[in-house]
């Protein structure tokens, strides 16, 4: 049973020094003074702000943070556009990690229903409903989520709201009706009497009225702002050095601190002998801490040179004993079970699968695996922490502004009013900076240490992990197994289709498929997975964005089908992913031959409300590697914001994906991740990305996300041009494993 | 004391003699826009310019550079005009969260100076630096925008 809480937002308005502040707020509860409790005295819950000056500027408090998608120009660009606002007079400001500025309309997206529930949260309803009131706290950028919630409860009605406030104050001062007012380009004209005024001379009256809750919304033919690629404005900061980022932060007598966490996961500190790092230049303090070392220096080089001194004596308890290969085989084995005792969890069981397969006159069946996958964001996890006559304030680069300050809360044993976040740029996010106590998985340990360090020195102290701490204690995509099996029957069509895996977190939908199969069941084993895991880019999507499209297209063979008609074939209630497919086919040349040597793959997802249909053209190098030439991706978000940030996330996303197919592997040995830095995980640089086209299909739909889908189908494309080219089919990732000429695998470097 | 020249200035610093240029970068001299992304001369975000060539600064020590012209992505700008690579970078809008961009933009200026009309062979063999987001495609539009600049 969903949760259905009585809803009620609001919109609020004042005047500050002279402009006219407008924001939208929400509750999910019955009474305001209900959220007025929650919120803190004084405190509304306002999800977006816009402030409209004397000097005519817009400025547009963003909730969210910016690590590269884009979000802080294509909200800005979604009130602007409701307000009518001149574009160049528009500025943006991001939001302190304040009540104020949770994210209610996350909330509402999240609890009505708009939308299938975001990846970083656990799933079930129960959980929703224990956890309703923590949802006001969420400040999260991740998930896809910015656009689809904020951007639509909140950005489109604010400025919308202001306009209408705009309009009343200058019918009611130049007397005459509101219908007759223009407001275009951040001024107000009544062009039958030639009164005019900027928004910035109107907005001390607009103040006096009340902000309407239900100004009308533009339609979308007549947007001027929306749907353009606007530039973005975080990117001067970030040509000329100018931009900081959380490793960049610098406070007066700050110190800067060298971590080594225990290798084997949840191991402890046995001992240290912390001499040899004392001995050097610069060096302050070691730390020993339950779980890890920390070298505390005037500089991260000499912090770091002296933690190289010291061999710390680890403790290293019952995880030593995990391996990739024993973890891989628990699945296994749990998958047997569950299929022995027929034991399973289910996210979708719809007629009686076992059956039809078994009915069916064909049936195929394989098994995939992937290995473990690091963040690697290209800002190895750092925090800076002041803790101060009983205050702490915390620097870094955050997704979830208002999920850090909680868990620094726990971690510091304050409370979290006693704690200010300053929010700095992020070099890439990707699920790794998304702190938050509804990601338990995801632990805050620079900020950990950070306010260990800054506690024994009474100073501000930054923890920077090296690339080394930062791929070995990363929270990961999980390794799986997946067993799938389908019936085909006479004429090439599937009959049955069941789905078994090995650990599942979200998004719940990730194991959907859009084609026409009556008897269908996914269902999964739990419990297998030993190492720390959190969200990544496109979180569930990436495994089953492989299982489900390489499998899809052993069946289209086994039928002897083209793979792009055979899915089409099963389509037949899904327009949306037709018109994707059909697009993504015309654009590749499909039904031509790809040049000599290479061959195409194709593979289709539907993510976070985005479907996206995705085609790969593939040849083997000498060294028996995949190369991928050029892709194209065809997009149905619904609707489009920016163009030029969304088709940057759909490369930039495939790119992430692409890197995970050919290289991407975290290998566990003694319960230790081998890899340590980029030689070892390696990752597509400028010589190896694709070519690579996108169009967008505007449908209308529900407005979907741009951050995460681009990264789910890749594999499977590439893996499925590999099959056409070379008639090898490669269940196991990442493909650098096989060689491709041969079909033999290739010994593991180092 | 080590008398490093950075973007243009004499700076004695006071570091041992295996410490990193980079570190002596950030942490010494604040100078903060070369990124550290891997320290083993992997990822080419920490590239300045040492007497023109492009170099990872994470791998060779500031003793090894003193009395040598060390530039910056702070010290592209010619006061307050951008470099043409970065007004290029901005025109491709190339950053996305432009951590790794400080370093792709030594590295582009580098190039331009060697090969001022570089094709995309010529651009893919250069530019070697790991941008984690994945603007590659930007990045060599950018870099084709500042070959046709003046
Ligand atoms: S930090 Fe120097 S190359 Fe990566
Ligand atoms: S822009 Fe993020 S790593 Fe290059």
């Amino acid at each position: 049973m969903a949760f259905k809480p009585t809803r009620r937002f609001f919109i609020w308005s004042g005047l500050a020094a002279g402009a006219l502040v407008v924001g939208y707020a929400l509750t999910p509860f019955s009474t305001l003074d209900r959220a007025r409790r929650i919120a803190g005295k004084g405190e509304a819950m306002l999800t977006a702000w816009v402030r409209i000056a004397p000097d005519n500027t817009v400025t547009v408090i963003v909730p969210h943070a910016e690590m590269g998608q884009g979000v802080h120009t294509s909200l800005p660009m979604m009130l602007a556009e409701e307000l009518d606002a001149d574009w160049s007079l528009v500025r943006m400001e991001q939001a302190p990690a304040d009540i104020a500025f949770a994210n209610g309309a996350l909330a509402r997206g999240f609890l009505t229903g708009d939308m299938s529930i975001p990846s970083f949260l656990s799933g079930s309803t129960d959980f929703l409903m224990r956890k309703a009131s923590e949802f006001m706290n969420l400040q999260i950028t991740g998930g896809s989520m910015s656009i689809r919630t904020t951007g639509i409860f909140g950005m489109r009605r604010t400025g919308a709201a202001a306009k209408a406030m705009l309009i009343k104050a200058a019918a009611d001062t130049w007397n005459v009706p509101e219908a007759e007012i223009v407001a275009a380009k951040s001024v107000l004209s009544h062009p039958a009497s030639g009164k005019r005024a900027t928004y910035g001379e109107m907005a001390p009256l607009a103040a006096d009225y009340d902000a309407p809750v239900d100004a009308p919304l533009k339609a979308k033919k007549d947007y001027t702002i929306v749907g353009t690629p606007a530039a973005r404005f975080d990117i001067p900061a970030k040509v000329d050095g100018s931009a900081v980022y959380g490793i960049d932060v610098r406070l007066p007598g700050m110190l800067f601190a060298a971590v080594a966490q225990s290798p084997v996961f949840g191991g402890k500190l046995k001992s240290v002998d912390d001499a040899p790092a004392l001995a050097m230049r610069g060096v302050k303090k070691v730390l020993k801490l339950e779980d890890a070392v920390v070298v505390i220096a005037d500089n991260t080089w000499r912090a770091r040179a002296a933690l190289a001194m010291l061999e710390p004596v680890w403790d290293e308890g019952p995880g030593a004993a995990h391996s990739s290969a024993s973890i891989l085989a628990g699945m296994d084995a749990a998958l047997g079970k569950a299929e022995a005792g027929n034991d399973w969890s289910s996210d979708y069981d719809e007629g009686d699968a076992p059956k039809a397969v078994a009915a069916a006159p064909r049936t195929i069946e394989a098994t995939y695996r992937l290995p473990y996958l690091a963040h690697a964001t290209m800002e190895p996890m750092n925090a800076t922490a002041w803790l101060k006559d009983g205050k702490l304030e915390l620097w870094g680069g955050f997704q979830d502004g208002l999920g850090v300050r909680a868990v620094a809360a726990e971690v510091a044993g304050m409370s979290a009013d006693d704690i200010t976040i300053h929010h700095t740029f992020m070099g890439g996010g990707f699920g790794r900076r998304a702190y938050s106590p509804m990601l338990p998985g995801n632990k805050p340990n620079d900020v950990r240490f950070a306010i260990a360090a800054s506690r024994a020195m009474n100073a501000p102290v930054q923890c920077a992990f090296s690339r080394e701490e930062d791929m070995t204690q990363d929270f990961y995509r999980d390794a799986s197994v997946a067993r799938l099996k389908a019936g085909l029957d006479a004429n090439g069509r599937i009959t049955g289709f069941i789905h078994a895996f090995a650990e599942r977190h979200d998004p719940p939908e990730a194991t959907h498929i859009a084609y026409d199969v009556p008897d269908r069941v996914a269902r999964f084993v739990t419990g297998t997975n030993p190492i720390p895991w959190g969200p990544w880019r496109s979180v569930d999507h990436t495994q089953h964005g492989f299982f489900i499209e390489s499998f899809i297209d052993e069946l289209a063979f086994a039928a002897r089908q083209d793979p792009l008609a055979f899915r089409l074939a099963h389509l037949g209630n899904a327009p949306r992913h037709r018109a994707v497919l059909e697009k993504v086919g015309q654009m590749a040349g499909w039904t031509t031959p790809a040049p000599a040597g290479r061959a195409r793959g194709v593979a289709m997802r539907e993510a976070f409300g985005t479907i996206l249909a995705q085609v790969a053209e593939v040849s083997i190098g000498d060294d028996g590697r995949a190369r991928v030439h050029r892709m194209w991706s065809a997009v149905d978000p619904g609707e489009v914001i920016n163009p030029a940030t969304f088709k940057a996330q759909i490369v930039g996303g495939a790119i992430y994906g692409l890197t995970a197919a050919l290289y991407g592997g975290i290998t566990i040995e003694k319960g230790r991740v081998v890899e340590q830095n980029f030689p070892d995980y390696e990752m597509v640089r400028m010589t190896e990305a694709p070519h690579h086209e996108v169009a967008f299909i505007e449908s209308g739909a529900k407005t979907g996300g741009g951050g995460e889908p681009g990264t789910a189908p890749v594999a499977a494309a590439v893996g499925n041009a590999i099959y056409a080219l070379t008639g090898q089919r490669i269940r196991e990732l990442p493909f650098r494993k096989f060689d491709l000429k041969t079909g033999g695998q290739i010994a593991r470097a180092g | 004391m080590t008398d490093l020249i950075v973007n243009g200035k004499v700076h004695a610093v006071d570091v041992e003699d295996d410490m990193p240029l980079l570190w002596a970068l950030r942490d010494v001299l604040n100078l903060t826009g070369t990124k550290y992304g891997c320290g083993v001369a992997a990822c080419g975000a920490c590239t300045v310019h040492i007497d023109g060539v492009p170099t990872r600064s994470c791998s060779i020590p500031a003793s090894a550079v003193a009395g040598q012209q060390i530039v910056t992505i702070e010290g592209l700008k010619t006061g307050d005009t951008l470099h043409k690579v970065q007004k290029a970078w901005i025109e491709a809008q190339a950053p996305q969260c432009g951590y790794c961009q400080s370093g792709q933009i030594m590295a582009a200026v580098a190039l331009l100076n060697e090969t001022p009309n570089p094709t995309d062979d010529e651009i893919d063999a250069a530019m070697t630096n790991i941008c984690r987001c994945g603007s590659y495609a930007e990045i060599r539009a950018a870099i084709h925008i500042a070959a046709t600049s003046v």
